[in-house]
């Protein structure tokens, strides 16, 4: 296996009024393509910070971040932009789908930003909602449908693009049990099936047991690292 | 390519979203209607203004007055002068090879308006014998021309419509007479229809003020003016000063029009200024009713420059809307109507002229309203680009 993402010596601090916060002190990680990653912790231990980091929402205050062989710290918020875009999917804890858009323009957002066919773009959208079980629902708006299928909906909008890392916050926060089983199987099956890497940031720990690693953070540093057998 | 797709998909977005946000859209088109009509209606009283006065006078009509004067008003000229004047070169001469000119005085009478009622000033212009010559635009609607030697007057038509006891038959008092009104006069829409004629020396007899005020003169060409103006200049018992007729009529509207303008625009701006506010803050609100769909397509990679002109297209758009309705209501509202000035366009009387709607000033209209959307779209929309993603995600 070969390393997707990779963080040396990573810090970062936010000013909070006249305080300077420190968030992060000095992480060192890898993740291998293929893995499912669960980060864990208590709040304010800095793993969406790690989160928005890894997926190149944020910028560091210092140290590198490798991802998919791109030195994301040094890039411009533009081409930040593009690279996300090309890169990475997002499955959100209130899902954010667009309320005024069809499940399946939702699902079509990120290709808008591709130079794909109309049709093409048609074809990828209908696969993806076939991925996630909710073809038959595609003309549906967001209201229309229940927290568990919005998820599934944001799922299909994340993969849609094909993208090289999954990063989830919280993806079943919003759910009862049931709907989070069925979201967390569905992620596992996408690790497992499609190869797909994948970072969640969860507070749950049922949630975290789909995950290959487990990793722990407190207070801004890495804690516990627990690789699981598949 | 990619760019005008994304802003594409992003200004699609926010407009279906509209119907949730009508209320405070509605602020915007109100707003900017309102500032847009007002200011075009200001601006149709200076261009119909200006519009009617450019259309009185002529380029081979010469006004000559005393030197020094800079309106009929304030000049005098004797008979010796008045006569001299007829020597002057160039002037177009009739059959019998008189010349063509007319010497004329004029008083202030005060009417009646006939929608309110309010006082006004309008003027009973004395003219020469030759009038019709000189005025070959002149003509009787109705009714007949006056007669010398008998107190009658003929009325202009706009005067006629805007003025009580101005009907054939009539009987319109002035300090000294009565005069009867025995005909209405049309002139092609220019500033004299806003007046009163009658024979000049009867109105000079009739009230014992013994002078003209001003003498036209229609000449052999527009050319000629050059020589009259010097033939007369050239005479050492003449102290007068010699203008083509249209630069006159020109030059007494401008100080009005001018004022017109400027509180079209002074009345305009401030207008703006709020309409800026009022878009301002329904952009604002517009883009924090949807931070989390910024916020989460900025995530997915839509660029800042999408966030931009897609916030600023819908304040451009919501102002277009605001614009047009705002110029077709002063379109529909007052163009074509007609007012009267209030005191007098510089010694011209009450002018009455139709305010004047033109298809630039509706243009001059939405464009200010486009102004007024950029301005107020383009503080919320650098909010909506500048806002960190990973600030704006948590923030929902």
């Amino acid at each position: 296996m070969t390393a997707l993402v990779t963080l040396r010596n990573v810090t970062k601090s936010y000013v909070r009024g006249k305080q300077k916060v420190e968030v992060l002190h000095g992480v060192d990680l890898t993740i291998e393509t293929g893995e499912f990653l669960a980060l864990m912790g208590p709040s304010g231990s800095g793993k969406t910070t790690l989160l928005n980091l890894v997926a190149g929402l944020d910028q560091p205050t210092s140290g590198e971040v490798l991802v998919a062989g791109d030195r994301i710290d040094r890039l411009s918020r533009g081409s930040l932009s593009d690279w996300r875009a090309r890169h990475i999917g997002f499955i959100f804890q209130f899902y954010n789908l667009l309320p005024v858009l069809t499940a399946e323009a939702n699902v079509e957002v990120p290709l808008l930003l591709t130079n794909l066919s109309k049709a093409e773009r048609r074809r990828r959208v209908q696969v993806a909602l076939e991925l996630v079980g909710l073809a038959e629902r595609a003309r549906h708006k967001p209201n229309e449908l229940s927290g568990g299928q919005q998820q599934r909906v944001a799922i299909a909008r994340a993969i849609v693009s094909d993208p090289t890392l999954l990063v989830c916050d919280e993806p079943t926060g919003d759910l009862d049990r049931q709907n989070a089983e069925e979201i967390m199987n569905l992620l596992q099956a996408l690790n497992r099936s499609q190869n797909k890497t994948i970072v969640m940031v969860t507070h749950d720990p049922k949630a975290a047991e789909y995950a290959s690693r487990e990793l722990h953070l407190d207070k801004g540093l890495l804690t516990n690292d627990t690789r699981r057998a598949a | 390519m990619k760019m005008f797709r994304q802003i594409g998909a992003v200004t699609a977005m926010n407009f279906r979203s509209l119907p949730q946000r009508v209320s405070t859209s509605l602020v915007v088109v109100i707003g900017i209607a309102g500032v847009v009509a007002v200011l075009v209606s200001v601006l149709a009283m200076s261009t119909g203004l200006i519009r009617t006065m450019e259309s009185t006078g002529r380029d081979d009509r010469a006004i000559v007055m005393r030197n020094g004067s800079i309106a009929e008003t304030s000049s005098a000229l004797d008979r010796n002068s008045a006569k001299l004047i007829v020597d002057g070169a160039g002037i177009k001469r009739d059959e019998n090879g008189e010349p063509i000119l007319s010497a004329e005085t004029f008083r202030i009478l005060s009417l009646r308006k006939q929608a309110d009622d309010a006082e006004v000033s309008a003027i009973l212009r004395g003219v020469g014998p030759k009038i019709l010559a000189v005025r070959p635009e002149l003509k009787i609607i109705e009714g007949r021309m006056f007669q010398p030697a008998v107190a009658e007057v003929i009325v202009g038509k706009s005067a006629h419509a805007q003025f009580k006891g101005l009907n054939v038959g009539d009987v319109v008092r002035s300090r000294g007479a009565n005069w009867t009104v025995v005909g209405v006069f049309d002139t092609g829409g220019d500033a004299h229809e806003s007046s009163l004629m009658t024979d000049a020396e009867t109105l000079i007899s009739i009230d014992q003020r013994g002078s003209f005020q001003s003498v036209t003169a229609l000449l052999e060409s527009p050319a000629a003016f050059q020589a009259f103006k010097d033939s007369l200049s050239a005479n050492p018992a003449l102290a007068i000063d010699v203008v083509r007729e249209r630069d006159y009529y020109q030059q007494q509207s401008k100080t009005m029009a001018n004022i017109i303008s400027i509180i079209a625009y002074v009345v305009g701006g401030i207008m703006a200024v709020g309409a800026v506010f009022a878009a301002l803050n329904t952009m604002y609100s517009a883009v924090s009713a949807r931070l989390q769909e910024i916020a989460t397509l900025r995530a997915l990679g839509f660029g800042s420059t999408a966030m931009v002109m897609s916030v600023l297209a819908e304040a451009l758009i919501l102002a277009l809307i605001g614009g047009v309705i705002g110029a077709l209501l002063a379109w529909g509202f007052f163009n074509g109507n007609t007012v009267s000035t209030l005191g007098g366009a510089g010694g011209l009387g009450q002018v009455v002229f139709e305010l004047s709607v033109s298809p630039q000033l509706m243009i001059l209209g939405v464009v200010w309203a486009c102004v007024i959307g950029v301005l107020g779209g383009l503080f919320p929309a650098l909010r909506a680009a500048r806002l960190p993603v990973a600030v704006a995600l948590r923030a929902v």
